[in-house]
């Protein structure tokens, strides 16, 4: 099996005050079949034994489905690949040589923690704003009492696989959270369970997310060709809508 | 040491009705006297945590990752299981009962159980009312699908992604407590240790991870909810970041661990593709439905599969299960995946994996139909493997998955250390010596929504809790042996990473502590765990510091308590001589390979009580007998 050597310039920060700045590795035996992340976890193997400081980076599910990682790779967050979370990404995408640029997804409301990780707490101050329908424990109806047509109940599901990674805030030109804010709306006020509280959790997700300092949507659509689980901006559209409605009634 | 299940008398049906109808409450009033400290917010700490809090409790959570939201919980696939018979085809509280503690093989309680069976409609309900959007009729009503190999269709599913949907359900009813104040929820924070004051837990010690400093917490209760201990292996299913630490710690402030060797490992997962793997990807056991899984007759036989012709195909399942073929429980699939290649007729590069082939399912039913039934695992498996298994077989081979064993607890979910309740995976409750498909999120989901509340109000009710505050000489003692052990570990400097240890630890577990186990192998295994435990903490090298964010530190403290565990693994596995579900002994079985279990001499859960390590670990095994007073005991029989 032949092996690759890669250059990687990777961003290293110490905290959050930390200026910053990138730092250049050279990675001998990258075989194809590595995952990206298993490539750092390489890296990192070997500043270890070097005596340096490994590189930092979120990560967890290792499969595109929690949304913890989150790195820029090549000006691009999640990397090259559509629809793909960065530790999908398989080092047969890239050849012998090749010059990789890792970095962390940059904006005012996901302040840098160290080298590729940052904090997206916002995101969680979202939800908590009115990402949710309000049922407490044992207060639910038999199931079945409410049918949601199939249509309806498949849309709702496209909206709420969002993985909270944060590639659109990382995309958008504006920093903007429209996306992730969207998808949750979206999921929950095409529901019948999430009708009655539609106008308050639209209301209060926007202006919580305006409130984060996330920046406004001018439709570029960054974000949904970064999205690594394909939310589309469908969303943005209904929740502007669904916005607008609950203001101006 | 009596280990005192407390499970209220009466008829099996009517258990839980009692208690609920005799249990002691809290008045509203001083409901909001007492905190409740929940350690992880996967489904059964989310769920927990919510239902505490709605009740007017107190409550902090905590996780060790950035947010609730990501625990590992979301990432089952599957679904999950409950008895409301919607298709009509028989299914019953008693059915999924049934199936849940046969296909445990008969190691679990009953009473618990059946509480499991009667909950699971409620999960379902709540989760509805919630906006979990389930897969639906074009009625508008919920599906539900036959999910291993169970007789009736009980499952419900969220596509693949259940797991995901259930814990933004309950994420979403935790984060609307948050934003009432009833919940303070702590992120990038990991328990280190277990603050038992007067023989009660009152409290725990943390380190923030972004910061490094070590904090004192107390409460009136503790729940953990921090799942399972798979990463033992090294190499699982499991996130990279579930680990062990918090329910070991507990186990060494004197929680009993309960049958720590009872390891379920899925049979359809992608093989490992080289040195650098760092963890295993799963693929829905669904796949076993329409795939066929084969290895060629001929050893090393080196052509294209798809070269292959027919008499020189070993299906081995259908050949030894003709009834059940395929489709045989996760155990017996994987056991056999594991005979073939012992005999060295194993396929790709390691030689350890095996061909899951769908080939014949194509040419029935064409290719659309299979892709509108596999295409996210389909995409999913070519874009780990690079081959496309429309056009040849998948590869695949067994995986460490979901652990059955775990902090023992009564029928009130309680430890035997008052105050310290476990729920969800972390705790060795309801599936015996094997868990069936689609009932892990209803375990996590039951205990936190539907039990911990209730049971919480009867351990309150009658406690007599003192003030205690962090000053109190056994927080300063557990916070001190947290930061003292951290740097411990970044003062040995060795040249061995942590990664490394871990791997080889891992390569222990598997090849001798994991699908099948001899006295032999496993005596093997304790020597050599011991011997890679004393070189950790002689050679380890661990980088950094303490005050900053530091994985790898996390990492290490992680990996020192595999050590401790992975010897108590194989003393468990053992002592315990007989097969049952998941835990094969070589030398219980018949001829043909199938599991001898013995219920004369083994009924019974394992709970270890920490005694220490000093060189070897030091444990002392105190059993409780399992009654079987509803069901009748049945070797299982796949032939
Ligand atoms: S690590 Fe979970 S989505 Fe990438």
């Amino acid at each position: 099996m032949s092996t690759m050597t890669i250059n990687l310039k990777v961003w290293r920060q110490k905290n959050t005050a930390d200026s910053g700045g990138f730092q250049d590795y050279k990675l001998n035996g990258v075989s194809e079949h590595m995952s990206f992340l298993e490539m750092l976890d390489v890296l990192n193997e070997q500043l270890i034994k070097e005596g340096k400081d490994p590189v930092e980076f979120d990560h967890d599910c290792r499969e595109g489905i929690c949304g913890s990682c989150n790195m820029v790779i090549n000006g691009r967050a999640h990397g090259p690949k559509r629809l793909t979370a960065a530790c999908q990404l398989h080092m047969r995408e890239y050849s012998d040589g090749d010059t990789i640029v890792i970095e962390p997804p940059r904006a005012k409301a996901f302040p840098i923690i160290r080298d590729l990780v940052v904090d997206r707490s916002a995101f969680d101050r979202i939800i908590e704003a009115g990402g949710y329908v309000s049922v407490k424990t044992g207060a639910a109806p038999e199931a079945n009492l409410i049918p949601v047509e199939q249509d309806v109940s498949n849309t709702a599901f496209d909206y709420a696989t969002c993985i909270g990674c944060g590639a659109c805030v990382a995309a958008c030109p504006n920093s903007s959270a429209s996306l992730f804010t969207g998808a949750k709306v979206a999921h929950l006020n095409s529901l019948p369970q999430g009708e009655p509280e539609r106008k308050r959790r639209t209301v209060a997700m926007v202006e919580q997310m305006e409130k984060e300092g996330f920046g406004d949507c001018s439709n570029y659509a960054e974000c949904e060709a970064v999205c690594p689980v394909g939310i589309s901006i469908s969303s943005i559209a209904k929740m502007r809508k669904d916005y607008v409605k609950a203001v101006f009634s | 040491m009596k280990l005192d299940p407390k499970v209220p008398s009466g008829p099996l049906e009517s258990k839980w009705s009692n208690y609920l109808r005799d249990v002691k409450l809290v008045s509203p009033n001083n409901k909001r006297k007492y905190k409740i400290i929940v350690v992880g917010t996967g489904l059964a700490g989310a769920s927990a945590a919510a239902s505490l809090a709605e009740l007017g409790y107190e409550v902090e959570t905590f996780t060790i990752l950035d947010s609730a939201r990501r625990a590992h919980s979301i990432a089952a696939q599957g679904g999950i299981n409950a008895a409301k018979n919607y298709q009509n085809d028989g299914d019953s509280v008693w059915r999924l009962f049934y199936d849940t503690i046969k296909g445990g093989d008969y190691r679990s309680r009953e009473a618990n159980v059946y509480r499991l069976a009667e909950n699971s409609n409620r999960i379902i309900d709540q989760a509805v009312a919630q906006g979990v959007p389930f897969g639906r009729e074009y009625g508008g009503l919920l599906d539900n699908r036959s999910f291993g190999g169970a007789q009736v269709s009980r499952t419900f599913y969220s596509r693949g992604q259940t797991g995901q949907q259930l814990l933004l359900g309950a994420y979403q009813a935790m984060m609307r407590m948050v934003h009432t104040g009833k919940i303070k929820s702590y992120t990038r924070h990991e328990m280190l240790d277990l603050v038992v004051v007067d023989g009660v837990a009152r409290g725990i010690i943390t380190r923030d991870l972004v910061s490094g400093e070590i904090k004192r917490h107390e409460a009136h209760a503790v729940v953990l909810c921090t799942g399972g201990y798979g990463n033992v292996f090294y190499l699982s299913t499991n996130a990279k970041n579930s680990n062990v630490t918090a329910a070991w710690r507990c186990h060494k402030r004197g929680a009993t661990f309960a049958n720590p060797c009872f390891v379920q490992i899925h049979p359809t997962c992608i093989p490992v593709s080289g040195d650098y793997q760092s963890k295993l990807t799963l693929m829905s056991e669904s796949l076993r439905n329409d795939g066929r899984v084969w290895v060629p007759r001929k050893k090393n036989d080196d052509r294209h599969p798809n070269d292959i012709p027919e008499d020189e195909r070993y299906y081995y399942l259908e050949e030894r299960y003709p009834s059940f073929g395929n489709l045989v429980p996760r155990d017996v699939a994987s056991r056999n995946a594991k005979l073939v290649t012992d005999e060295g007729l194993g396929v790709g590069d390691s030689g350890l994996a095996v061909y899951l082939d769908f080939r014949d399912a194509i040419k029935r039913d064409g290719e659309e139909t299979i892709r509108a039934r596999y295409g996210n695992l389909f995409d999913m498996y070519e874009n780990i493997s690079d081959e496309n298994p429309y056009k040849q077989p998948m590869r695949i081979f067994p995986a460490v998955h979901y652990t059955m064993g775990g902090l023992w607890v009564d029928y009130d979910l309680m430890s035997n250390i008052p105050g310290l309740f476990v729920a969800g995976e972390a705790n060795f409750s309801d599936h015996g010596a094997n868990r069936l498909g689609a009932s892990a999120l209803m375990q996590g989901l039951s205990d936190g929504y539907f039990i911990i509340p209730y049971t919480m109000g009867s351990y309150l009710a009658d406690a007599d809790l003192p003030n205690v505050d962090t000053d109190h000489d056994a927080f300063k003692e557990a916070a001190d042996d947290s930061k003292n052990q951290l740097d411990r570990l970044l003062n040995i400097n060795g040249n061995k990473t942590v990664i490394e240890f871990h791997r080889e630890l891992g390569k222990i577990m598997w090849d001798k502590v994991g699908i099948s186990r001899s006295k032999e192998g496993l005596e093997e295994a304790i020597s050599e765990i011991r011997a890679l435990r004393e070189d950790f903490w002689q050679n380890v090298r661990v980088p950094g510091e303490a005050n900053y964010y530091n994985k790898y530190l996390e990492f290490a403290a992680r990996v020192a308590d595999y050590f401790e565990l992975a010897e108590l693994m194989a003393i468990d596995a053992i002592d315990r001589g007989e097969s049952c579900g998941c835990h094969l002994r070589d030398e219980y079985q018949t001829e043909e390979g199938e599991a001898i279990r013995n219920d004369k001499d083994f009924a019974f859960v394992s709970a270890y009580e920490y005694l220490g390590v000093n060189g070897k670990l030091e444990t002392k095994l105190h059993k409780e007998d399992l009654n079987f007073e509803f069901v009748e005991l049945k070797q299982r029989s796949y032939k």
